[in-house]
């Protein structure tokens, strides 16, 4: 009954999505702004009952109704209420669901906030909005439909995948659906002002705040998801260049892309055509990211939610492909703005050049992603990149970046003169080297950390000083230096907001030389009351010992003492875990954890047979937590770039009302 | 899952007939034991290496037994006196180039290393000529198409922050 209940709500939803396509349609064509709110309507419908096909869905798990195959597949009788609630995303047809539910949220939203101030975008962002709608619901209703019943009834489920049973596996998936299904809206937008011709900045206006905060989401899933590789997964790092690791990142990057180039529309009316093109490209990057991850095209550590439905994405990429360019020629004429540059040095130049160093980055990164079809089309055999390949190519552009980054600030609108730029750059850059030098003196060796720590102090002490010009010119006038800093950041939210993210990126980029170029490693097999050194700490095997966990885990867990320059300093605990049921290992290293670096502990291999003696896998990651430190600050920055600004938008929101009204009355 | 198990049951038994028809071959010709050889070099050579069956884990952390079995049979081949280029040699031979972290740099492969070069060069060569267009545009000089609209050159924009600031200040 309960799963019934749920498919009709389904079934019902993709139904009501293919009329609010039709009726927007309708409406527009004919004038009749009846039909166009009826389409509105139906949008919004679409949400409670995804929600109540979800909602049915959970309850399902909740009552251990193995009927249901999917019930079967992701939960079993033992697992506790909080995991059987995100099994909804722990398998491919749920997740489908959520991520229905995620997009059916979104889509509701901008009906009930957009819907006056841009009546005559709306029948077009209806149309694309539930075009998208249609395309995912018919997927999870007639392909991956999450209610199909089993013929004999099991009397337990298989249980959810251990590696998502992690507290930060739990919440990774539904940021980065959030993420993506977030993209939808600047899509949406884009779409509608290219068919209407109201090709005018309104839809950037519109969206800018969607855009910040999907892009959030992205970048929250994306940080989640090294933590977790980083605490569950045992091999000592973060990031592996992994297909849909970087099937995330690509939409990221351009939407990092579209989030620089868009002020230059902004402040200047240029480039009109290239930030649509950034906008359809994100999202065409996102939902060929997502195809990847759920068709197993490319083999990946994500296989876990994978299955037959390749064509039908790939038809419905080709499909939107084809719309979104066949659009953007139409309006190749309407869009193409006056671009005009005063000079290379200026404001609008430092954001052309951060866009060509992201797509630069942007291309490397997908030829490598796909390089195994690629190679497979051409030669027959399927061809792999590995980590290193990555490093070598993208280093470089990353350093340009980070050293843009730093540089860019200074530059003003129009023009900035050399001399400007010298003179604010020349102390920092001796400062930076100064520091630099410094390090190498302590023992800092390799080049690229040399040249890379340099560029990333000279760009970190330029953006604390943009910080600092602000807060001075303030302090001058009386305010007392955090009331300055507060006030700054409160007027000026996008500029304040953009110096956080950059501050966070630089701080994360510290972490990211420090433990990529200074991590050490060392694996040894002692008795116990033996000891293993790396570095200035030496580690104690005290014993270990073997214990069921909750449901069918069986934890091996060894007992270290940790001595740093001779002094106790820790106890830690690593474990090896197994899943008698499905036979899978999981390693969950321990940690002892400080701001300048990790003694991280992997229990590679205990018998029970020779208690005494273990395997162990030790790595020393240096400023590895700068990483994860770098990444709140980078989050708050988001927030306080995207955090409304009540008082200012009173008053915008004051002339568009009287503007809407005048035009179209309500 | 299962296909996962059923994969690995079926590589440790090639493997343990492979090892064993190494071992066969070692007590017939050579190759004995030369040296003791520490899980560190093992890793060493194994980080370079992919697992050739689970999806996308470098070999030096992947956690099933078939890799550990992989892992061993490097440290066998090592302790034979072979060096890690043997071994990476042995394993591209055994189950492909894509078990190998560096693909070999021949072929097809070499778009890997020009590609990014490449597009980069090109990239600041088109770059610069458009943005050297956009700028003789705005410069109002040698615009090809005669019509082109010759716009004076902008006055500099009173965007000095401080300045802006001061201003916002003031209006207090």
């Amino acid at each position: 009954m309960i799963p019934d209940i749920g498919y009709i709500a389904l079934v019902l939803a993709f139904g009501v999505s293919i009329y609010a396509a039709f009726s927007a349609w309708y409406g527009n064509r004919s004038g009749q702004i009846r039909w166009v709110e009826s389409g509105r309507n139906a949008t919004v419908i679409v949400l409670p009952l995804v929600a109540l096909s979800a909602g049915m869905l959970i309850l399902s798990i909740l009552r251990n109704d193995y009927s249901v195959e999917y019930v079967w597949r992701v939960s079993s009788r033992d697992m506790p209420t909080y995991l059987k609630v995100t099994a909804l995303w722990g398998g491919q047809a749920g997740s489908l669901l959520f991520w229905n539910f995620l997009m059916a949220s979104f889509a509701a939203m901008v009906m009930a906030r957009k819907w006056r101030k841009n009546l005559n975008l709306m029948p077009y962002v209806i149309i694309v909005i539930s075009m998208t709608q249609v395309f995912f619901l018919g997927i999870s209703a007639f392909i991956e439909n999450p209610f199909v019943r089993l013929a004999m009834i099991p009397l337990d489920g298989n249980g959810l995948n251990p590696l998502l049973r992690h507290p930060g596996m739990i919440i990774h998936p539904p940021m980065l659906y959030l993420g993506f299904t977030g993209f939808v809206i600047p899509y949406a937008f884009a779409m509608a002002a290219l068919i209407s011709g109201q090709l005018d900045d309104r839809w950037i206006r519109n969206t800018r705040r969607w855009t910040l905060v999907a892009w959030l989401f992205l970048s929250l899933g994306l940080i989640l998801g090294g933590r977790w590789a980083y605490d569950v997964l045992g091999w000592g790092g973060y990031w592996a260049w992994d297909p849909v690791e970087n099937a995330s990142l690509m939409p990221w990057l351009a939407g990092t892309a579209f989030l620089h180039s868009v002020m230059i529309q902004e402040k200047r009316d240029m480039f009109k055509m290239w930030n649509i093109f950034l906008v359809v490209m994100t999202y065409c990057l996102v939902i060929l990211g997502t195809f990847v991850v759920r068709s197993g095209v490319i083999s990946s550590v994500h296989s876990f939610a994978q299955s037959a439905i390749g064509p039908f994405f790939f038809a419905f990429i080709v499909i939107m492909f084809a719309f979104s360019a066949y659009w953007m020629t139409k309006r190749r004429e309407a869009l193409s703005s006056k671009n005009q540059l005063s000079s290379f040095l200026s404001r609008e130049a430092a954001f052309l050049y951060n866009n060509f160093i992201i797509l630069a980055i942007l291309a490397v990164v997908f030829l490598f992603t796909y390089y195994p079809i690629f190679s497979e089309l051409v030669t027959g055999e399927k061809g792999f990149v590995g980590a290193p390949v990555y490093e070598q190519a993208l280093a470089p552009l990353f350093a340009a970046l980070l050293l843009l980054m730093g540089v860019a600030p200074l530059t003003m609108w129009y023009r900035t003169s050399i001399q400007r730029l010298q003179k604010a750059t020349v102390w920092p850059a001796l400062a930076a080297l100064v520091i630099t030098v410094a390090l190498v003196v302590l023992g800092m060796r390799y080049w690229a950390a040399m040249l890379g720590v340099w560029i990333v102090t000279f760009s970190l002490l330029l953006t604390l000083m943009e910080f600092w010009k602000g807060i001075h010119a303030r302090m001058k006038r009386g305010e007392p230096a955090w009331t300055a800093l507060a006030n700054l950041m409160a007027r000026n939210r996008r500029r304040y907001g953009g110096y956080w993210i950059h501050l966070g990126v630089l701080v994360m980029a510290f972490g990211i030389i420090g433990t990529e170029l200074y991590q050490q490693q060392t694996q040894m097999h002692i008795m116990s009351g033996q000891s293993i050194t790396l570095g200035d700490y030496e580690m104690v095997f005290n014993g270990a010992r073997r214990y069921a966990g909750p449901d069918d885990l069986m934890v091996t867990e060894a007992d270290v003492d940790v001595f740093l320059n001779g002094r106790l300093v820790a106890t830690l605990a690593p474990q090896s875990e197994l899943y008698t049921r499905t036979g899978q290992p999981m390693t969950i290293p321990d940690a002892r954890s400080t701001i300048t670096e990790d003694f991280y502990v992997i229990l590679v291999n205990w018998e029970p047979t020779s208690a005494n003696e273990a395997t162990f896998r030790i790595y020393l990651n240096p400023l590895i937590n700068w990483v994860w430190a770098g990444g709140l600050i980078f989050v708050f920055g988001t927030l306080v770039a995207s955090w409304p600004d009540r008082k200012q938008e009173e008053v915008l929101e004051a002339r568009r009302e009287r503007v809407a009204l005048g035009v179209v009355g309500d | 899952m299962r296909k996962l198990a059923s994969i690995t049951i079926f590589v440790v038994i090639l493997l343990g007939l492979s090892v064993g028809f190494v071992l066969a071959q070692s007590d017939g010709t050579e190759a004995p034991v030369v040296r003791e050889v520490s899980d560190d070099e093992v890793n060493d050579v194994a980080q370079e290496l992919y697992c050739p069956v689970c999806e996308n884990t470098p070999l030096d952390v992947c956690g099933t037994q078939a890799c550990a079995d992989w892992r061993e049979l490097i440290r066998t081949k090592l302790a034979q006196g072979e060096t890690a280029q043997d071994v990476y040699a042995y394993f591209a031979r055994q189950y492909g180039d894509r078990v190998l972290a560096q693909p070999p740099r021949q072929g097809i492969n070499l778009i890997l290393w020009l590609f990014p070069i490449v597009a980069v060069v090109l990239g600041l060569v088109f770059f610069g000529r458009y943005l050297q267009n956009l700028r003789a545009e705005s410069a109002g000089t040698a615009v090809e198409s005669g019509g082109g609209t010759a716009v004076p050159p902008q006055p500099p924009a009173p965007d000095d922050y401080a300045a802006r600031i001061e201003q916002e200040l003031r209006k207090k």
